[in-house]
């Protein structure tokens, strides 16, 4: 199994000013850019230390918001590219749906592939609902345009004879001709979040890695079996490598103290969901079904606070969830290092296997020391066992 | 409900009275609320009203991208259908529909009634001529949008799943017609010239969605054209005050063409 240390970069210190919205219509004049510095500096300092560690590392990118300060999830990823030596980089991710020119996104892309001499994997995302505002596209087109932007990319990473024409739906070129090509060939492994058993399918058929989020002990198998079932019917093998599933993961030298880190870090679930509801379902960005339903219920925000559930299917609100319920849901693995591996075992076992973990080992407050020391213990103790998960 | 070919497009069309042939062309949203204007309605024409290629339940042909596609599908309904002299009603997005037919061909138009119209574009770059209503706030919204929200918006909860669904793919659509550049032609404005038919344009006193302001400065774009304004009315006054619209429509009708 690949550990990969995730943060969101959070701008924390504009939480206690903001309302009902932590997203999309926040004015910038809270963020202190002086303190934004201070934070991308130790965030980069936490992802550097990972490459000792022999933990990989992930990045990804929000829009105007407070909870993820990185609005470009290759900035981070080229100054890691020279930074570290040895382990992998993934973006999850490019947002291609939501991007104007994909071509630029294969440029970021093979560069930093090449820089880091072939540590790249590239993720493309469609993006949470409430990133459509910031950057208008059209919902109702989302994804349509994500898949003919992935593929312009990868034609362009792949094409290696001179320029080729697109005159897609939604993107126009007539010389497409990426330089650098990738390092890796014939392109980095690509990923992408899933949080459906629909969307799964989509990535089982063209052999994406799914990473999925925030999806817990609940919703997690039928995403996993969708994926396993539609892979083996096309004719690939869905080896665990094609799998991955995020935690927070607080980890101590007592179960109290990775408690308290795991209870930090969850200042990230507590947060995320937080946004004007107007932007929480723009229309068409869900099947008409789904959109239907959330009708009948009242909103996009009645539906999405019946996302997170303990195992016997109680909702969990996130804003105010325990390190108790967390755990109970399958979103956190907290306590001590034989604590966490045993939590991480069962859900292994429960989802029938799994070939990353994306950890979320820096989120909300958790401060520089304590994510050192968590990322620390985690590598020196839990990293060690993990062999004997899929390989 | 009856079903027009035209091309690819298998049109779901509601027809109904008897009369002068009278083209109706619905907004984004609300479609069902339009039921009691299209009865005054059919008192004294015989009203067509399509739905939109992709909203409820219909089908949209996936080149069927742009308000011009529409545009040109309703001339293409005119022409199969042999209609002539024909009033035609458009509200709100469907406003913006009888804008782009006009400009390009009115040979089967005789009258044009624009009810809280969008799809042109005033202002400068920085000015919001047509409230963002994927921004607002619900409540903001609904207030934007009726003069007594509480009279005319369904209770969601209590809808079938086949009518939620509906309201749901009216909403998508509008969104794929009309998000970007939002809900207007940058070009439209220019050939604003060619609307060469008498034109009535109606307004919701109320309105918080397209001020009266917009619908004053259609009608100095529009060669020939008057201005009503409906009290106690917001976005869409034909739902609100169906009979007063409709009898607005009525004398607008029978006036002489200068």
């Amino acid at each position: 199994m690949q550990v990969w240390h995730f943060s969101e970069m959070a701008y924390h210190p504009a939480w206690p000013q903001l309302g009902e919205s932590y997203r999309v219509i926040i004015p910038s004049r809270l963020y202190d850019p002086k303190i934004g510095a201070d934070l991308y500096h130790r965030y980069l300092d936490e992802w550097a230390l990972c490459d000792e560690l022999g933990i990989n590392i992930m990045t990804n990118e929000h829009h105007a918001t407070a909870t993820c300060s990185d609005p470009v999830c290759t900035i981070p990823m080229a100054i890691l590219a020279r930074e570290t030596k040895k382990v992998r980089l993934l973006a999850l991710g490019m947002p291609i749906g939501n991007r104007s020119d994909p071509i630029r996104v294969a440029e970021e892309y093979a560069m930093i592939d090449v820089i880091s001499r072939g540590r790249l994997e590239m993720g493309f995302v469609k993006g949470v609902p409430f990133e459509i505002s910031p950057a208008n596209t059209n919902p109702a087109e989302l994804t349509e345009r994500f898949w003919e932007a992935h593929d312009l990319i990868l034609k362009a990473m792949t094409s290696l004879d001179g320029p080729f024409n697109w005159e897609g739906t939604h993107f126009h070129y007539r010389q497409v001709n990426v330089w650098p090509r990738p390092y890796q060939q014939p392109h980095p492994p690509v990923w992408t979040p899933v949080g459906s058993p629909e969307s799964a399918i989509e990535a089982a058929v063209r052999g994406i890695v799914i990473g999925v989020l925030n999806t817990g002990w609940v919703r997690t198998p039928a995403i996993f079996e969708a994926y396993r079932s539609k892979a083996r019917e096309v004719g690939r093998e869905p080896t665990p490598d094609r799998l991955a599933y995020m935690a927070l993961i607080g980890v101590g030298e007592t179960r109290e103290e990775g408690r308290r880190r795991a209870d930090q870090i969850l200042g990230y679930s507590r947060t995320s969901g937080i946004v004007a509801p107007q932007f929480a379902n723009p229309p068409g960005y869900v099947s008409p079904r789904a959109a239907a339903q959330m009708l009948k219920a009242g909103g996009a925000m009645a539906a999405r606070a019946t996302r997170v559930q303990t195992k016997d299917g109680r909702p969990i609100n996130p804003r105010t969830m325990s390190v108790d319920e967390a755990i109970d849901a399958g979103l956190s693995f907290a306590g001590t290092p034989d604590d966490v591996f045993a939590q991480l075992r069962a859900f292994y076992d429960h989802v029938g296997g799994f070939g990353h973990l994306l950890m979320m080992g820096q989120g909300g407050l958790l401060n520089h020391e304590e994510t050192v020391a968590n990322l620390k213990l985690f590598s020196k103790e839990i990293l060690p066992r993990v062999g004997v998960l899929a390989k | 409900m009856e079903r027009i070919a035209i091309g690819e497009v298998s049109l779901e069309v509601l027809m109904a009275g008897e009369g002068p042939p009278l083209l109706f062309l619905h907004g984004g949203d609300y479609f069902q609320q339009n039921r009691q204007f299209i009865e005054e309605l059919a008192r004294h024409w015989r009203v067509i009203v399509p739905r939109h290629p992709g909203f409820g339940a219909t089908e949209r042909p996936e080149g069927f991208r742009t308000v011009h596609d529409l545009a040109y599908l309703y001339l293409d309904l005119l022409d199969r259908q042999d209609l002539r002299n024909v009033m035609l009603v458009g509200s709100s997005f469907g406003g913006w529909i009888a804008l782009e037919m006009c400009v390009r061909c009115v040979e089967r138009i005789g009258r044009l009634a624009l009810i809280d119209t969008l799809g042109v574009k005033f202002g400068g770059r920085e000015e919001r001529d047509i409230a963002d209503i994927y921004a607002l706030p619900a409540e903001e919204l609904l207030r934007r949008t009726f003069f007594e929200p509480g009279r005319a918006v369904p209770d969601y909860a209590r809808l079938a799943e086949d009518e939620a669904m509906a309201i749901a793919r009216d909403r998508a659509a509008t969104a794929l017609y009309g998000w970007r550049p939002y809900m207007h032609n940058p070009g439209l404005r220019q050939w604003l010239h060619r609307v060469r038919v008498p034109t009535l344009v109606v307004w919701g006193e109320n309105d918080g969605i397209v001020a009266p302001d917009y619908g004053e400065k259609l009608r100095r774009s529009l060669p020939d054209a008057e201005f009503e304004l409906i009290r106690r009315a917001g976005h869409y006054p034909q739902i609100e005050c169906p009979g007063e619209v409709a009898d607005a429509l009525g004398r607008f009708a029978r006036s002489e063409v200068l």
